[in-house]
């Protein structure tokens, strides 16, 4: 795809404006919509009307929006990067269906009920599906297909699963059925804070990744010859696609789709260059899982559908687009 | 292999095939007659028997006939009625996976059956009909997508992957908004389950089957052969092969939305019994008919296991196929692999 690269500037200022219009429309809209000039007023003083559900709900509500995009995206870049696949993505491969899966045990038989203890079986969870999907879809060899098809074999088991688990412990259905479609809507004021350094460790190694996957591209020997190991790479690659849909699922439940749809929008713009591509879809990412959030509280007033709902219809049909027009699909 | 031949017809008789669809027989009669004596209230195998034919005593007729036998009847038809839809699947895609869970096919019979179970309140019946209608639109849905567009095999599974992720997001919002007995009453549903079915259940399945699956197995069964060896190849042959896919196509949906109205979307049986079947006939073809055995045997087996594993606990059968299907599909797809290296 050409693309200029002195437009790549203009691109990434582009989805900086984008995201803070979405920013604000996230704080404003809702049950009780709010101008601009009382989003301002809710947010520094704590006399107005608006405080409470500004400060206590919809900041950090969109707080937690932007860290669980931004994870989404760059793990659906790397993981894209990292596998050659363009359908993947850490829903469709299974990843957050790991960590609920690990989530859900841990509510049903080890009583665990704060976000702070589930979210290490969370990373246990995606860490196992990770490597696992990996290897069952060929490791190295892997065909975009057969790993998508891996993906869809695991998740297909771990709904098993977790309907299994629902209906064995009706208590815990209660609790889980909303945390398993992917909401933002239990976000706490501390629940971003909480995950936080999880994303940032898992940010900061996927920015020390984007040179040596660049390099990856050209295949191992080339990468080699420029300096990278590919065998190291690609541990510390699944090392932050860990961290990252880990602490995002812990903290929404699965969302799909976001990681797969983000750098397909992006690449166009950016070309292939990963530094470029990553730091787009890190903006790129939130700006789309805030807007389906926004978009999810306008369908169903005063209700509202979960974000992770959402995503998962319209990222589904882009999905079955992206296959339509992929020609490199198949097995 | 001896072939029986009059003027008009020819008929293969594979020795090892013909074996192991006895075996697959006895195994499902084992089964049934294990569920229609063994439960709270034991009897002998010989008086269940003769409880059926009418010749027992009132008590034991009774439970036989009004309880567990229409629900051995569901399980065995449900199990044929999956199974054959599973093969036709997997030998129109070419693929393994080719199945209606991984298709998405199940996933809209799920979002018929929620619609009228949380939006519409309905009972069993419109539970039945909106699994029928969901597995019909997802199936015209899917054909109008892939298979009419001239994408079949792989592309197919993995447009059937989108449309099941779509689904699987509505299922989920349909279930946040149901009330707390009603969302129950559809992740029991949606595991499948054989728990309390009446002649009710087994009759519409049973003339489902009746009606389709003669059809698939003596009509269609030599054209899917063909379509394996490519679409070239089976046009050559001068086999329709548009009008073939289609038609196979609505046969299998039709049969996996009647299995779900009766007994839930019961996971991986479409999967696993063709596969089963493929290795116990050492027949690379299509595998119908042993197929359709696997899979009533495998449905009754699994239900024996779920009522009884577990004492005092009546675990639904979807639980046990979904566990050993899941562990069977990665093994499946971990050995592919191995191939391929």
């Amino acid at each position: 795809m050409p693309s200029r690269p002195s437009a790549r500037p203009a691109v990434l200022l582009a989805s900086a404006a984008l995201l803070a219009v979405a920013i604000a429309l996230s704080l404003a809209v809702g049950a009780r919509p709010l101008t601009l000039p009382e989003v301002w007023s809710g947010l520094v003083d704590p006399q107005a009307a608006a405080f409470t559900v500004v400060r206590e709900m919809r900041l950090p509500r969109t707080l937690l929006g932007l860290a669980v995009g931004a994870a989404l995206g760059l793990a659906g870049g790397v993981m894209q990067a990292l596998t050659r696949n363009p359908l993947a993505d850490p829903g469709l491969l299974g990843i957050n269906a790991g960590a609920s899966a690990a989530v859900v045990s841990a509510i049903a038989f080890l009583g665990v009920g704060s976000l702070d203890g589930y979210v290490w079986f969370a990373f246990a969870g995606a860490a196992a599906v990770a490597v696992g999907v990996w290897a069952v879809g060929g490791g190295r060899s892997a065909t975009p297909g057969r790993l998508a098809l891996a993906g869809a074999a695991v998740n297909a088991v771990l709904f098993a699963y977790v309907s299994a688990v629902q209906l064995i412990d009706s208590a815990s259905l209660e609790m889980m059925r909303f945390w398993t479609v992917g909401s933002l809507a239990a976000a706490s004021p501390s629940s971003a804070a909480r995950i936080a350094p999880f994303i940032a460790v898992g940010l900061i190694l996927v920015a020390a990744l984007a040179r040596p996957l660049n390099a990856l591209a050209l295949g191992d020997d080339a990468a080699r010859a420029l300096g990278a190991r590919p065998a190291a790479v690609r541990v510390l690659s699944i090392v932050a696609i860990t961290l990252l849909c880990g602490a995002a699922t812990a903290a929404c439940g699965p969302i799909v789709f976001v990681g797969l749809m983000v750098p397909h929008l992006v690449r166009p713009l950016t070309g292939p260059d990963l530094r470029w591509l990553l730091a787009c879809s890190a903006l790129l990412a939130p700006l789309i899982l805030l807007s389906a959030d926004v978009l999810g509280r306008v369908l169903a007033r005063p209700g509202e559908v979960q974000v992770g709902i959402v995503t998962a219809v319209a990222g589904g049909a882009f999905f079955v687009y992206a296959v339509r027009r992929t020609r490199a699909v198949a097995a | 292999m001896t072939v029986l031949r009059t003027s008009e017809h020819s008929l293969r008789l594979r020795p090892r095939a013909l074996l192991a669809g006895l075996a697959i027989l006895i195994v499902a009669a084992i089964c049934g007659l294990l569920l229609l004596s063994t439960g709270d209230y034991p009897m002998s195998p010989s008086a269940a028997l003769r409880a059926v034919t009418g010749s027992g005593t009132p008590a034991d007729a009774y439970i036989v006939q009004e309880l567990r036998a229409p629900r051995v009847v569901t399980a065995l038809l449900a199990g044929a009625a999956l199974a054959l839809a599973g093969a036709v699947f997997q030998a129109l895609v070419r693929n393994p996976l080719g199945s209606p869970d991984v298709l998405g096919f199940t996933q809209g019979s799920a979002t018929g059956a929620l619609i009228a179970i949380v939006v519409a309140g309905g009972g069993s019946v419109a539970v039945a009909g909106g699994a029928l209608a969901g597995g019909a639109v997802t199936g015209a849905v899917i054909y109008l997508l892939a298979v009419r567009h001239g994408s079949h095999g792989f592309r197919l599974v993995l447009v059937g992957i989108g449309v099941a992720a779509i689904l699987t997001g509505v299922n989920g919002y349909l279930l946040t908004r149901a009330e707390i007995t009603d969302a129950s009453r559809a992740v029991l549903w949606l595991t499948g389950s054989l728990d309390g079915r009446g002649w009710d259940d087994a009759l519409p399945l049973l003339a489902a089957l009746v009606l389709t699956a003669p059809a698939v197995l003596f009509g269609c069964s030599r054209g899917l052969r063909m379509l394996e060896l490519g679409d070239d190849a089976a046009t050559a042959a001068g086999v329709a092969v548009g009008r073939l896919r289609l038609a196979l196509l609505a046969a299998a949906v039709l049969l996996c939305a009647f299995a779900a109205a009766a007994a839930g979307p019961v996971a991986f049986v479409a999967l696993t019994a063709p596969q089963v079947a493929r290795r116990l006939t050492g027949d690379p073809g299509p595998n119908l008919l042993p197929s359709l055995l696997t899979g009533a045997a495998l449905m009754a087996a699994a239900d024996l296991a779920a009522q009884r594993l577990v004492p005092g606990r009546d675990l639904p059968v979807g639980v046990l196929t979904g566990v050993l299907g899941g562990a069977y599909l990665i093994w499946l797809l971990a050995a592919g692999r191995r191939r391929m290296a």
